[in-house]
């Protein structure tokens, strides 16, 4: 069951996993999202693709609560909250996860100890009651199995998070953060951009490995690069701050072959929006 | 694989952990206040040589002839007349924590002193007010002929020794406070170790005020003899009273040709102590000091670890970190004189202030003619919690040879918003996100220091960072 912006009007009384609607947000006093709505359920995995300016990081960083973004309207629903009013943090231990286009680099924190203190803290752990810590040897586990998925070494765990890290390197560490946090909802934004080929197809493979019935992920890009190696179920258009078409991955090799420009000049030629299926 | 910072425990403080205070029981305690019967005093309770009664007494006329410095912190609010210069609570010294009265062993139990000597410690001394209280040495040490001892015990156990290095790198006139320092003195650590004998674990000290108004005047005296080496860390707390006490102590140091001393401290007294020390090195050929210097606590600290490279090859490094809460003022750096040809220093300082307080860089950088192919740099990053925070760099640089390597950079910065959100998208709480920062940030200072340090030290940042958020 999907659900997508042309068909949320009609079918409001089914609730997805998570709902987006009619959320509008400003930057420094402009409203950059005009109301946008969105339904994703687990086990899906939706592109949203548009040209710079129209919204795409705005809508990730809301969703993510970061403090620079300012809600105006709307709702975004999860397990039965209106997540918009929690904290970040909050939002992540529900099971939400934002691989940054940007990963910030945190001096002087090695990668092993801000995975481990992620970890902790989505298991509820307090600083007492140690049940709820990972212990060495099962958070070793967990690293070793998933950096190899995506071609990590061992020496990755000692160097400060993200310090001197390549494009590639840090977009791996954003997928193996998701990989060991084992969020239920997923915002990959613009992972693709600044990776090489192989980095690329290593990122892609992780999240494939992934991809399942208690996972919902939301791809946001520029390019439908990424979407050779990650086949999204679902393609939404975000122009200006709204979405001007949702449709299937040939909406997306519709954008490759034709661009944005074409879109906005003619945009009856693309695919036409799927009716709820 | 580093340290896992440990997570904060909530209602866990500096009161309840360091700031209690046992009653004041003593055998002898001076009258209140600084006078020559005072220092007379000192000097016949501890049954002195005739040359330290009269060095002590030429150091007062020193002190009192000697203004106050005022370049620094504010330190017109002392009033030497209201403190207690010695206070002494046990008869004896303890070889073992049995021989040492009940009350004073329980307080370094309290502060994990024995614990930490039975893990990792070759040595230790407690002093406890104005007097070493206990003290150990490793067999085989001892045997090797290291002396770790209190200074009270060198100057009569190993007086020539003494006598030949003890004021000499740090003379009474060098500044006020060296100079009351030097009459009133009491206690400290006097180390020799022999030629080419490595002390490959630490030895430390743990410095406590218990009293009210006290005043705590430790000398210290390391010499490291050619191609030895030695690790020594001091540790000092005390209880808060709503009333100042002072602390100012003199360190000298000696490295001989060849041979490593690493000094290290945390400082974490109470907000009502005023830490006014005075420390120093001299490095000979091929030697290296190395200060490694953390202030948490006092509610002013000026101390510039001082290191002066006397013959070529000498090397110096101060690696400083100052945190400054509510109310306080880190006053701290570090100097290094080039003397010889071919020596170089390193001079990294890190501060924090939050909650309205207060770090100043203070360095100095000297070249004196010849002193070629001389290399320095110095670093001080800055990083500030708040608005009303306040950080100051006041670097000295004086070259007089043209010969030689210089650097200076220094920054400001303040935890980021994107840090912040980055951290907390992973589930990390904001107080905690901003903890990891600082912690991150004083990461080059506590990965030089021994893993129990390093933990202890990064959660009293996170003692110190609760009172941050809220």
């Amino acid at each position: 069951m999907a659900l997508n912006s042309a068909a949320v009007g009609k079918l409001t009384e089914v609730m997805a996993d998570f709902e987006i609607k009619d959320l509008r947000v400003s930057v420094e006093g402009r409203e950059i999202l005009k109301g946008v709505s969105l339904a994703v359920n687990k086990g899906e995995v939706h592109a949203v693709m548009g040209p710079n300016g129209s919204g795409k990081s705005t809508l990730s960083h809301t969703l993510m609560g970061h403090p620079n973004y300012k809600v105006l309207g709307g709702q975004v629903l999860f397990k039965g909250k209106d997540i918009l009013t929690l904290p970040t943090e909050q939002r992540a231990k529900l099971g939400m996860f934002l691989a940054l286009q940007y990963p910030v680099v945190v001096p002087g924190i090695t990668m092993s100890n801000f995975l481990r203190t992620a970890i902790n803290a989505k298991r509820g752990f307090d600083g007492k009651d140690k049940s709820k810590s990972i212990n060495v040897k099962e958070f070793r586990a967990l690293l070793k199995n998933e950096m190899s998925v995506l071609r990590m070494d061992d020496s990755f765990l000692s160097r400060y998070v993200n310090e001197g890290f390549s494009g590639g390197e840090k977009k791996r560490a954003e997928i193996l953060q998701m990989a060991v946090l084992k969020p239920e909802i997923a915002i990959l934004d613009e992972t693709d951009s600044g990776l090489d080929i192989d980095s690329i197809k290593f990122v892609s493979d992780a999240v494939n490995k992934m991809r399942g019935p208690e996972l919902g992920v939301l791809i946001i890009t520029h390019y439908t690069r990424v979407l050779k190696f990650i086949k999204p179920d679902y393609v939404h258009v975000l122009v200006n701050g709204e979405f001007v078409r949702s449709g299937g991955p040939e909406l997306a090799d519709w954008l490759e072959a034709k661009g944005y420009s074409e879109w906005v000049k003619e945009p009856d030629k693309a695919p036409a929006a799927l009716e709820a299926r | 694989m580093a340290t896992v910072i440990p997570r904060i425990d909530v209602g866990d403080n500096y009161k309840e952990k360091y700031g209690f205070f046992d009653p004041e029981k003593f055998v002898f305690k001076a009258k209140r206040g600084l006078n020559a019967d005072v220092v007379k005093e000192i000097s016949w309770m501890k049954n002195e040589p005739e040359w330290m009664t009269k060095f002590r007494l030429r150091a007062l006329q020193t002190f009192e002839k000697k203004e106050m410095p005022t370049w620094g912190a504010d330190l017109s609010v002392i009033d030497f007349q209201n403190i207690y210069y010695y206070l002494k609570s046990t008869e004896k010294q303890g070889k073992t924590w049995d021989d040492v009265p009940a009350d004073i062993k329980n307080t370094f139990d309290r502060l994990g002193v024995p614990q930490a000597e039975r893990k990792f410690l070759a040595g230790v001394a407690a002093q406890y007010e104005s007097e070493v209280v206990y003290h150990s040495l490793h067999k085989e040490l001892e045997s090797k002929g290291v002396i770790f001892t209190d200074t009270d015990s060198a100057l009569r156990q190993y007086p020539d020794l003494f006598k030949e290095y003890f004021g000499t790198i740090i003379p009474p006139a060098d500044n006020k406070l060296a100079a009351l320092n030097s009459a009133v003195w009491s206690g400290g650590s006097f180390i020799y170790v022999p030629k080419g004998v490595k002390v490959e674990i630490p030895l430390q000290a743990y410095f406590r005020i218990n009293a009210e108004n006290m005043g705590q005047f430790e000398r210290t005296l390391i010499i490291c003899d050619e191609d030895s080496f030695v690790h020594y860390i001091e540790g000092c707390t005390a209880p808060i009273y709503t009333t100042d006490s002072l602390h100012s102590a003199v360190v000298e140091i000696i490295v001989k040709r060849g041979a490593r001393c690493r000094y290290t401290t945390v400082q974490n007294w109470s907000t009502n102590v005023y830490n006014l020390v005075t420390k120093r090195a001299v490095a000979y050929g091929d030697a290296t000091m190395e200060w490694v210097d953390g202030n948490l606590g006092s509610q002013i600290t000026m101390k510039y670890p001082s290191i002066y490279l006397m013959e070529p090859g000498a090397k110096g490094d101060v690696l400083s970190v100052a945190f400054a809460g509510k109310g306080q003022h880190q006053d701290a750096g570090g100097k290094a004189v080039h003397v010889a040809p071919n020596t170089s220093s390193n001079i990294v300082s890190k501060s924090i202030s939050k909650n309205g307080g207060r770090t100043s860089y203070r360095g100095l950088v000297k070249v004196y003619p010849g002193a070629k192919n001389s290399k320095s740099f110095v670093r001080c990053d800055a990083l500030l919690l708040d608005e009303q925070s306040r950080s100051d760099t006041y670097p000295t640089t004086e070259v007089d040879e043209p010969q030689v390597r210089i650097g200076h950079e220094a920054t400001v910065s303040k935890v980021s918003d994107e840090q912040l959100f980055y951290l907390q998208s992973r589930g990390i709480t904001r107080a905690e996100a901003e903890t990891m920062i600082v912690n991150g940030f004083i990461e080059p200072f506590t990965k030089e220091l021994p893993i129990e340090y390093a933990v202890e030290l990064n959660r009293l940042i996170q003692l110190e960072m609760i009172g941050s958020v809220g």
